[in-house]
Order: C-alpha cells, then sequence, then structure tokens
C-alpha cells in the first residue's frame, strides 16, 4: 500500500485507458503521454500498459508502507526520498516507512511514477484510469487515500537511467489534413501551420486550446456530430484549435481540420500553457510510418 | 458514401441517411476485424478506427466498403426499449407556455413517438434522439443548471436526451426516469445502442 500524505494538483491513476466503448460515449481516457507511460513501466519490470500515477504540474507526496521499486518519467519534476533527491528515468528502491515527495513539474507538464508491480486500484470497464471528463474510474489521489500495489512486473527494475530527450519549447507537430479540411479556406489551412500556436491555461486531459489567428471556414456549415479520434485539431465557431488528447469526448460536432499523428501526441501531453506549437503537415504514407 | 481519412489509423466514412450509419456499423461490426479498435457512429457518419499497428488494413476496408453488404434497417433496429418518466419536471410549466400546449399535452406528445437513439456521446450512455414532434422545440435555458440529477429528461433545440448520470447541463427539464442508462458493473454497460429505439411512457 501506499498512502497519499498530499494528492499535488492533479494526480490520478492512469495506464491505457479503455479503447472499444467510444459507441457508448465512454471516452478511452488513460495516460496523456503514453511514452512516458511505457518507458516508467519498463523501468520497474512492468508491462507498458500497468496503472501508474500521472502527475500534472505539482506532484503529490507519498508514503510506502512496504518495499518496492518507483520510477519518475515524463515532465521534469525534482522528487526526493525521505529529503534525499531522486533521479528521473531510473528505478529507485523505496523502503517501507519511506516519503517519497515529488515537486514541480518544472519542464513539460506531466510527469509519471510507475511503481513496481502496478497501481492496483479496481479496474472499471477494464481500465483502471481515472476519467476527468466522464465519472468512469477510481477519484483522482486525495489526502489520505491508500493505494494498492499489484503483482504485475514480469521483468527486473532496471538500474541504469534511461537516455530521454529533453522537452522542446517549441515542438513542431506532424499532422494529416483532414477529414473536414474541405471546410476551411485556404488562408486557415496556410495559417494552420504558419504560425506558432500558444496553448491555453483552459487546456486539460480533454484537449490543448490554442490561441492564435481565427481558422476561417469556406461556408456556414452545422456538421452533424461526428466520432472524434486522439489528436484531431477541433475547431469551434471562435476559430481556435482544440487539440484533442486522451481524455477527448467521443463524439463533436466542430469540424476537424487536421489530425497530429500518434508519435507526435506526447509533445502535445507535454505542452504547459504559454508553450508555442507548430504543426506541419504529412502525407498519409508518411504519418503512418512516423517515429517519435 | 464517401472517404475521409481521420488521421494515420483512423477513416470517417459519410452516407446520406442515419438509417445508412446504422446498418452501416451493424455491418461493420459483424466483420469482427480484429485490427478495428473502435467503430463510433455520428449522425451522418461511422468512425473506423485502427490499431496503429495495423492501419494499413484501412486501406483495404477502404476498397471493400462500396460494396459491403448491409443488413435490413429491421433487423438492425431491435425491439424498442421503454423509459417510464415521472413527467414532473422543474421546467414544464416552462414549457408548456414557450410551446403554447398545457403540461398534459406536452406529456401526450413526448410519449407518442417512438424514438431512435442516433448515436451515443456527450457522456457515457447519453441518447442523442431522433424523432421529436416539432410542437416540442424549446431553447436551452438561459442559465445552465450546475447540476443535474441522474435520470433527468429534457428538451433543447429540438433534441430531446436523459442525463444518464449527475452533469450540469442546459437543457429544459421535464421529468425523470428511474431506469438505469449507464452502469459499468452491467454487461453492456450502456442500456442504450446506436440505431436502437425507445418510448417513454407515463410512470406509475
Amino acid at each position: 500500500m501506499i498512502r497519499v500524505r498530499k494528492p499535488g494538483l492533479l494526480t490520478t491513476v492512469q495506464d491505457l485507458g479503455r479503447p472499444g466503448l467510444a459507441h457508448l460515449g465512454v471516452p478511452t481516457a488513460g495516460a496523456a503521454d503514453r511514452r512516458a507511460l511505457g518507458l516508467a513501466n519498463r523501468l520497474v519490470g512492468n508491462p507498458p500498459g500497468a496503472a501508474a500515477l500521472e502527475v500534472t504540474l505539482a506532484g503529490p507526496e507519498l508514503e510506502w508502507e512496504g518495499h518496492g521499486w518507483v520510477a519518475l518519467t515524463g515532465g521534469r519534476v525534482a522528487a526526493t526520498l525521505d529529503g534525499r533527491p531522486v533521479p528521473m528515468d531510473v528505478a529507485v528502491p523505496v523502503d517501507a516507512g519511506q516519503v517519497l515527495a515529488v515537486g514541480s513539474v518544472t519542464s513539460g507538464l506531466r510527469a509519471y511514477l510507475a511503481v513496481r508491480g502496478g497501481i492496483d486500484v479496481r479496474p472499471v470497464l477494464g481500465s483502471r484510469s481515472t476519467d476527468t471528463l466522464a465519472p468512469v474510474g477510481p477519484p483522482r489521489l486525495e489526502e489520505g487515500a491508500r493505494l494498492p500495489v499489484g503483482d504485475q512486473a514480469d521483468g527486473d527494475p532496471y538500474r541504469q537511467v534511461a537516455p530521454t530527450r529533453p522537452v522542446d519549447p517549441e515542438p513542431v507537430l506532424r499532422t494529416v489534413r483532414g477529414p473536414r479540411d474541405d471546410v476551411f479556406t485556404e488562408g486557415a489551412l496556410r495559417a494552420l501551420i504558419g504560425v506558432a500556436w500558444t496553448v491555453t491555461s483552459d487546456s486539460d486531459r480533454t484537449g490543448v486550446r490554442l490561441d492564435g489567428p481565427a481558422l476561417e471556414r469556406r461556408r456556414k456549415l452545422e456538421l452533424a456530430s461526428e466520432g472524434m479520434v486522439e489528436g484531431s485539431l477541433q475547431v469551434p465557431p471562435d476559430g481556435h484549435p482544440i487539440l484533442f488528447l486522451a481524455n477527448h469526448p467521443t463524439t463533436g460536432g466542430y469540424p476537424v481540420i487536421a489530425v497530429v499523428v500518434d508519435a507526435d501526441l506526447p509533445l502535445a501531453a507535454q505542452a504547459r500553457p504559454g508553450t508555442r506549437l507548430r504543426f506541419r503537415f504529412v502525407s498519409l504514407a508518411a504519418a503512418r510510418s512516423a517515429r517519435g | 458514401m464517401r472517404l475521409r481519412p481521420a488521421g494515420a489509423r483512423a477513416l470517417l466514412v459519410e452516407v446520406d441517411e442515419l438509417e445508412t450509419v446504422h446498418r452501416l456499423h451493424a455491418a461493420l461490426r459483424a466483420l469482427e476485424l480484429p485490427w478495428v479498435v473502435e467503430l463510433v457512429p455520428g449522425y451522418r457518419t461511422v468512425l473506423v478506427v485502427a490499431d496503429p499497428a495495423r492501419a494499413e488494413a484501412l486501406e483495404e476496408l477502404a476498397a471493400e466498403l462500396p460494396t459491403l453488404e448491409l443488413p435490413p434497417a429491421e433487423a438492425v433496429a431491435g425491439e424498442p426499449v421503454e423509459i417510464p418518466v415521472s413527467y414532473d419536471g422543474e421546467d414544464l410549466p416552462e414549457v408548456a407556455r414557450l410551446t403554447g400546449l398545457d403540461a398534459e399535452e406536452v406529456v401526450r406528445r413526448h410519449t407518442a413517438p417512438e424514438y431512435t437513439v442516433a448515436f451515443l456521446g456527450f457522456s457515457p450512455g447519453f441518447p442523442y434522439l431522433v424523432g421529436l414532434d416539432p410542437a416540442l422545440e424549446v431553447p436551452r435555458r438561459d442559465t445552465p443548471r450546475t447540476s443535474i440529477p441522474a435520470g433527468s429528461v429534457g428538451l433543447a433545440g429540438g433534441q430531446t436526451g436523459i442525463y444518464p448520470t449527475a452533469s450540469p447541463g442546459g437543457w429544459q427539464l421535464i421529468g425523470r426516469t428511474e431506469v438505469p442508462l449507464f452502469d459499468p458493473d452491467r454487461d453492456p454497460p450502456a442500456l442504450l445502442a446506436p440505431g436502437g429505439r425507445l418510448r417513454f411512457t407515463v410512470a406509475r
């Protein structure tokens, strides 16, 4: 068990979510930065989809009731174990009674804390993820809560620091045009890839909200609601795109001008308010072979 | 039928009618393609989402789609689900005033049609219904409520719906049902399915 002494700003349990239920209105949810979740899990010897903690901006303070291993990945964060600094991107042993204090995320937006064996809260619809849009899954971490540790580990903890890239301060995200690019003017399509978009402070796990020039439509249009994928750049009537992240709604009524490739979604998930994002178009073939 | 790529691993299939959406959705489900992660119907579309490792399979599917045999509409809809409603919603008097009908007539017109579940969205198990009597078209409330209890039945902008879980919302509330629309511990978790039919009845 792990006891939550302080929950942090927004700390949730996340795995790979609930794919396959979108036709019932159930969002996928799961970790916003799946690459960082996967790395954290591999470091402690877990399968890549084991449930871990997603830490947003300011981290929690956690007390271990038994011996264990942890790994911190994703957005850069200073953490201490009983007051001594803990490195990131490596498995770290924790003894019973020790307190892990995760500080503020200084670069990027979300850090991932994997625990060897996985966080073993009760799965709901096949996932332990907290859905921050719909009332599904465990609640966000609260003071005094106790988190069970599972026995999902299938490998050894990795004691060497894994190489990671620094968070890109002005990332360029690859996108595929459509499915509703024909709704927009040529000027809007040029503007999408021509300017740096500023991430606004009302962004969340649902989507990254972007400020910049208003993307204009070729014609007035009442779009019938349709299914949405993660990475969609949905454009509401005010012309400012929203980049859908893991906890996006299953359907939406505004046109999607372009979709960000999966490999670049971790960059979007780590874009904190104020970050300037750029987009570029790639072909469908290039998008399918895109690597992170 | 129009095909629109939605990123590297999804295809938005657009058709002309809601009925075709449901027939196409049923046909695609029946194929049981192992690489398909999601099939999401909308008003005029079915979104096919592929496993990222198998995105190329979308091309084969796209080639087969025009000749895919669709089941008849009757086979897709199934039996209508009955939703008993206590028509004592806070906004019923306001709806009566806005429509120029009396409350009894509002209820009569709301319980008369057989509705089609266009699709589920907005929140888990939330049905977008078609078939509302145009006389019951009312605007949303000027000020949305911060919390609407689960099971509330409402009207807004020519639509009627049921809130499966407590949530904020701006619909005019005309009643409430005890029937649980969404329960994560049930299989399937949602009472209604896209393409299904339902009737509202007066709860006793």
